[in-house]
């Protein structure tokens, strides 16, 4: 039954990384704008796609 | 898409100017420019994002050639080794989805730059660029080209990194570990059961427990001892006093309780409280990142200037060398710094920073300009006469009121509340405990200790910072922005409402405007509409606007003279519009008010008069507010609006004409020591005084992004007439307050019931301390939002 030692330690363990994950994160600055990010990642990466050719794409599509 | 507006800002199309490109329709060429920038690096994304996001590029050249000037860019930038260099520019123009996206594809544009990162709350953008491949300058007029001209301003100067206060999330952070690891093994203590495997590990748990409790009681909750340690020392009995003496004594009683083997103490109840009275600091805490309240006229003056030296050449020079008798170069739309004489044949200084009248005067050769105004048209040459800080609007900035960190003024509410909860805590504690000494010493000690733990004004604590907190983002949201959630309780007790007259209570953007004298027929109203389209001054421009809409033509001739009016020739009829000495010499302005004169082939005919535009919903504001408060109006100008002021102010309201800005200070210092509570509203630098010195100081602004000095809450001027219903709504929260406060007090009265009879549980504890902070939190917010609805804010 000393196995409680074992499993307690491990989610001691468990929630001391997160909370270090958390610490690391607030250090980097991700708490200080948390606007920003949230539109940031709807942006497409690539930008060779112009206009015009998203165009053809959907017509091309709808033959 | 709107065929009439255009592509890129969204403006409408002036029907001669229509540029079309690619099969869209722009305004002017700057707009067409942009598109085709991003046209050409396939960047036109940025449209399908929002309609019309662009802005207008405005003309710089010139403006930035200080940014040459290795002295002053090595205080710009935000970090500087090698090759690479790192700059924050605070961008206002940044207002969408659009803005971000382009504004992080910037290495597109200009391959010297690495990287640069939007922070939208803040307005600001990070940009990473090699030095070798561009520099700022050259950085600076890509941005303005597509619209995003930086702002770059004395502020800046030595800004350097930034160092951001992240202790409180810290203590969040540790207290919820805590909190959470601590609550999950209490489990086995709660449900109590006999049953032999949780007795024989029974003391692992609890010496687990008291480990875990540690952090949170040394670092998370330390703020409260500090506080509490303060509070005695200044004499003054604060609400950290009883949450420190509750959050201490439960610890020393938890921890004898686990040595010695009584029980599993209170370390449950002791780390959720700590996490939920943070999360209450933090929730009362709502920065408004693109905004500033501690302004002073460092963030409206330029880093540097252009000055003349002795043998012609033009050089750029940091703000701060500027010496009296040196002669410097002041280009369009740019501000003066210093004092001086213009030397120049004729400028026309705008002066609505200071004053918050939007019309430019005109200055003649030899005439004192003040520093602060703004330079419109042609650059302009000034002698300077005293150096920045003795400027005239500078000195203002040495009065006592801007030097010391002025103390809280007030008691706020919790610690008027605890004044008299923290002795009569202490009573009931010493009497239960005087009480029980003679039936069970052990008892007595154990009550003496429940009473302190159980009557640790947590809700009390939490319900002023979640109300307060509240209301801050309700009137947030209505562009009432407030500096910090004292501000409303500072507003609640406001007797007196000072107000200033131009640019708080009329409108800085329109102006009335009608025409007196002879009229004159449409052909000459094409001509006059004509030349006004052409001019830059503001005055062309308002009355531009005013005039009907007619159809364009071309002028055979035009002349604008600076600071008298312009001359335009159209089919053998002369047309002269401006200054009434520009137009006729005979004409005299009795009133001092701002006109435009009209003459036509020599003949006058008449006179524009622009009158200040009052803001809408003023008079309902004012018969709202003048039944609650004592009203008082003060101006920078002369009296010749005293009788239009006495129709919308409530009767009897006090008008004090022609004030200074220091003596607008002495005047609010005047009314406090009579003891009124001063709230006074205003909006220009001249007011920057009299804000800084009231009770609490209200800034107007037509556009919150830029320019408002240092105040406690900005106002939208849009929404200038809610101005009652928000002072309401402050009154509404002290009430919320007021009753929750009963609500809590209740609830230590049943947690105290169970103490002085000695017991209180620990699962007690654990079960009231959530269950009233959960009440609380909710009863405040809920309250908060109805009331804003019944007020419709």
């Amino acid at each position: 039954m000393s196995v409680i030692y074992i499993l307690i330690s491990i989610s001691i363990l468990v929630a001391v990384i997160f909370f270090l994950a958390f610490i690391k994160a607030v250090r980097s600055g991700q708490y200080d704008d948390d606007y920003t990010p949230s539109v940031r990642m709807l942006f497409d990466d690539e930008l060779k796609k112009t206009p015009d050719s998203q165009i053809i794409k959907t017509n091309q599509k709808q033959v | 898409m709107d065929a009439s507006k255009c592509y890129h800002c969204g403006l409408n199309i002036v029907e001669d100017d229509l540029i079309v490109f690619d099969d869209k329709n722009f305004c002017c060429n700057g707009c067409k420019t942009v598109f085709e920038i991003f046209n050409q690096n396939d960047l036109t994304c940025y449209y399908d994002f929002e309609q019309f996001p662009g802005a207008t590029p405005q003309d710089i050249q010139g403006k930035y050639d200080f940014l040459d000037n290795t002295a002053i860019l090595e205080k710009l930038l935000e970090f500087n080794e090698d090759t690479i260099h790192i700059v924050s520019l605070s961008l206002p123009h940044i207002h969408c989805s659009s803005c971000i996206w382009i504004l992080e594809n910037l290495k597109k544009l200009q391959p010297g730059i690495s990287s640069s990162q939007v922070n939208f709350q803040e307005k600001t953008v990070r940009i990473t660029y090699d030095n070798q491949k561009t520099n700022l300058k050259e950085i600076v007029y890509l941005l303005s080209s597509i619209g995003y001209e930086p702002y770059i301003s004395l502020e800046n100067y030595e800004a350097g990194q930034k160092n951001t206060d992240r202790s409180l999330v810290y203590k969040i952070g540790v207290a919820f570990f805590c909190f959470g690891n601590i609550m999950l093994l209490s489990f086995p203590e709660y449900f109590e059961v006999s049953e032999y495997w949780l007795n024989h590990y029974r003391n692992f748990f609890r010496w687990l427990i008291f480990a875990l409790a540690l952090p949170s009681f040394f670092y998370s909750a330390s703020g409260y001892y500090v506080a509490a340690y303060k509070g005695i020392r200044a004499g003054i009995l604060n609400i950290e006093i009883p949450i420190a003496l509750g959050i201490i004594v439960m610890f020393v009683r938890s921890a004898f309780d686990i040595i010695l083997g009584y029980g599993p103490g209170f370390f449950d109840s002791l780390t959720g409280l700590v996490f939920f009275m943070l999360l209450g600091k933090m929730f009362q805490i709502k920065t408004y990142g693109f905004l500033n309240f501690e302004r002073d006229y460092k963030s409206y003056f330029p880093v540097a200037v252009t000055r003349i030296s002795s043998e012609g050449v033009e050089q750029s020079i940091p703000i701060y060398e500027i010496l009296k008798g040196d002669r410097i170069l002041i280009r369009n739309q740019e501000l003066i710094p210093a004092d001086g004489i213009l030397i120049s044949e004729s400028a026309e200084v705008d002066y609505s920073f200071v004053t918050g009248e939007a019309v430019a005067i005109a200055k003649k050769s030899g005439d004192k300009v003040f520093a602060g105004g703004k330079q419109i048209g042609k650059i302009a040459e000034i002698e300077v006469l005293n150096s920045v800080s003795q400027s005239y609007l500078t000195q203002l900035w040495s009065n006592d009121v801007f030097q010391k960190n002025v103390k809280q003024k007030f008691k706020n509410i919790t610690d008027t509340i605890s004044h008299y909860f923290t002795p009569i805590l202490l009573l009931i504690a010493f009497v239960s405990f005087g009480y029980w000494i003679f039936i069970d010493g052990n008892t007595a000690f154990n009550v003496f200790t429940a009473v302190l733990i159980v009557a640790c004004p947590c809700a009390l604590a939490l319900t002023a910072p979640f109300t307060l907190g509240n209301v801050l983002r309700i009137l947030g949201r209505n562009k009432f922005f407030l500096k910090n959630a004292l501000v409303i309780e500072q507003l609640e007790r406001v007797d007196t409402i000072v107000f200033d007259k131009t640019g708080t209570i009329t409108s800085t953007k329109s102006a009335q405007i009608h025409y007196e004298g002879d009229t004159f027929e449409d052909d000459k109203l094409i001509i006059i509409k004509e030349m006004l389209r052409t001019s830059n001054h503001p005055l062309s421009r308002m009355l531009y606007d005013f005039l009907p809409t007619t159809k364009t033509i071309k002028l055979d001739s035009f002349k604008e003279i600076p600071g008298s009016g312009m001359e335009g020739f159209y089919k053998n009829t002369t047309v002269k519009v401006g200054s009434d000495i520009f137009v006729s010499n005979t004409l005299k302005n009795e009133l001092l008010q701002t006109t435009v004169a009209i003459q036509i082939d020599g003949r006058y005919f008449g006179r524009y008069i622009f009158k200040n535009e009052y803001r809408k919903d003023i008079s309902e504001l004012f018969s709202e507010l003048g039944k609650v408060y004592n009203i008082k109006l003060l101006s920078g100008d002369n009296d010749g609006e005293r009788e239009t002021l006495q129709n919308i102010l409530p009767a009897n309201t006090e008008m004090v004409f022609n004030q200074k800005p220091e003596q607008k200070l002495a005047f609010i210092k005047n009314l406090q020591d009579q003891g009124h509570n001063v709230m006074m509203v205003g909006d220009g630098l001249n007011d920057a005084g009299a804000l800084a010195q009231s009770d609490i100081g209200i800034a107007v602004s037509e556009n919150v992004n830029i320019f408002s000095p240092a105040c406690d809450a900005i106002l939208d001027a849009d929404n200038f007439g809610k101005l009652s219903n928000y002072l309401k709504l402050s009154k509404k929260a002290i009430k919320i307050i007021k009753m929750s406060f009963t609500l809590s007090i209740m609830y230590n009265i049943v947690g105290l019931s169970f103490a002085v009879t000695g017991n209180l549980a620990p699962l007690v504890a654990a079960i009231i301390m959530p269950l009233s902070t959960v009440t609380i939190v909710s009863f405040v917010t809920v309250m908060s939002n109805i009331y804003a609805k019944k007020l419709k804010i």
